[in-house]
């Protein structure tokens, strides 16, 4: 699903990515671990086409309609409750029975009770909750986690974990995290990238 | 089709919730088209005709215009949003267009109070007028938010929309006092219209490149 040889990434004068070459199948689950600044984001934010590589060459086999994406920002509005953000994703990604969709999630993620408040009063953790039922809204076949327990508190990355663990037949995980131990034996496979 | 103008009604909706929850942008353009054309009313000599006013009323329109664009992409520069709505599937320009047509609704709040403000401090307001302010709307608003896209990526965004949108709302200036002045003004509104046109199909069909790298 994922093909890159010799990818690299440049912002300015910094070279951030260097030569890498990976291969991730469809249903695969990739750990990527590495100090600050070696690349996660990078590497993640590339492989979303969210920037393009300097170097190199990055094949995704999948339309973007099928990929979701945890980033550092929630990418979420501000102004809006968290069910106007989801409906609004929603009507993007074309997903039927979106309202009842975008419930679900609120309700998984413990965010019913706040789901016509506005998103700028959530604290830092709701925010990732949230940003977690955005980018599982249309049950992508690629997802993408950049650090996604960051913000988590014990109940929230419980609830991440039982995401990761539930049955999508075919789902491809590329996830990012400075606490692998979290995840014990779930990755099939593991990238550690080293300052390039 | 449908589902494109679904996506564009969807994010136009949006932007106008935004605007509304937030009183950032509408209530600032108000305060300062109506304090522009009393500050221009005491600055204009007594005698001075109806070709200045109408100059200061296209100015002051212009720089109203500019504090929407300046806004336009702050809600989604705040959070990455952009990034959300480029994964997204729908077709670019759908946010382009989104965009754009909230500007036009915000330059057409601004307008309402604006032109019976310059029809009570300078003269009454024609109808080659409101023409010509409409068709400068939708010139003003298609080449504001591509810029205002381009601008929401840099670091020194407040100063460069300024110096990208001036030099390219300079036509629409002169299609506009054109109109409201000149004795044939159906050829300004024709240029006006032109020139809307070029530049919503340049801005329509840039847009991907612009938010993408």
């Amino acid at each position: 699903m994922i093909h890159a040889r010799g990818l690299g990434r440049r912002f300015g004068n910094k070279r951030v990515l260097a030569g890498l070459d990976l291969d991730v199948d469809r249903g695969d689950f990739l750990l990527v671990t590495g100090a600050n600044g070696s690349g996660k984001t990078t590497l993640l934010r590339l492989i979303a086409g969210l920037i393009a590589p300097t170097a190199g060459q990055l094949e995704v086999d999948l339309d973007r309609s099928r990929l979701g994406f945890l980033g550092h920002d929630p990418l979420v509005y501000r102004e809006l409750t968290p069910l106007e953000n989801l409906d609004l994703y929603g009507r993007l990604y074309r997903i039927p029975e979106r309202r009842e969709r975008a419930g679900m999630l609120l309700e998984r993620f413990g965010l019913w009770a706040a789901r016509n408040e506005s998103t700028s009063a959530l604290s830092r953790g709701m925010l990732q909750r949230l940003a977690l039922s955005r980018a599982l809204l249309h049950e992508p076949d690629l997802l993408l986690l950049d650090e996604p327990f960051a913000a988590l508190d014990a109940a929230g990355a419980e609830l991440l974990l039982g995401e990761l663990e539930r049955a999508v037949p075919g789902r491809t995980i590329v996830l990012s995290s400075h606490q692998p131990e979290r995840l014990a034996g779930r990755p099939t496979s593991r990238l550690a990238l080293a300052a390039a | 089709m449908t589902g494109y103008l679904a996506d564009v009604a969807a994010l136009a909706r949006k932007d106008l919730l935004v605007e509304l929850r937030s009183r950032d942008t509408v209530p600032a353009m108000l305060l300062f088209v109506v304090g522009a054309l009393v500050v221009f009313h005491f600055a204009l000599p007594d005698d001075s005709s109806g070709l200045a006013a109408a100059g200061m009323l296209w100015i002051a329109l212009l720089f109203t215009a500019l504090l929407a664009l300046v806004r336009s992409f702050v809600a989604e520069r705040e959070g990455a949003v952009i990034d959300g709505l480029i994964l997204a599937p729908c077709d670019r320009s759908a946010i382009w267009l989104g965009k754009t047509l909230s500007v036009v609704a915000f330059l057409i709040f601004a307008e309402a109070v604006a032109l019976p403000a310059f029809a009570l401090f300078y003269e009454p307001v024609s109808w080659e007028l409101v023409a010509g302010v409409a068709l400068a709307d939708i010139g003003i608003a298609s080449v504001g938010t591509l810029l205002g896209a381009m601008a929401a990526a840099a670091r020194a965004r407040e100063l460069l929309l300024p110096l990208l949108f001036l030099p390219l709302a300079i036509p629409l200036v002169v299609g506009g006092v054109g109109a409201t002045l000149a004795e044939d003004p159906a050829r300004y509104l024709g240029f006006l219209a032109l020139y809307d046109l070029i530049f919503a199909i340049l801005s329509w069909a840039s847009f991907e490149y612009v938010v993408t790298e």
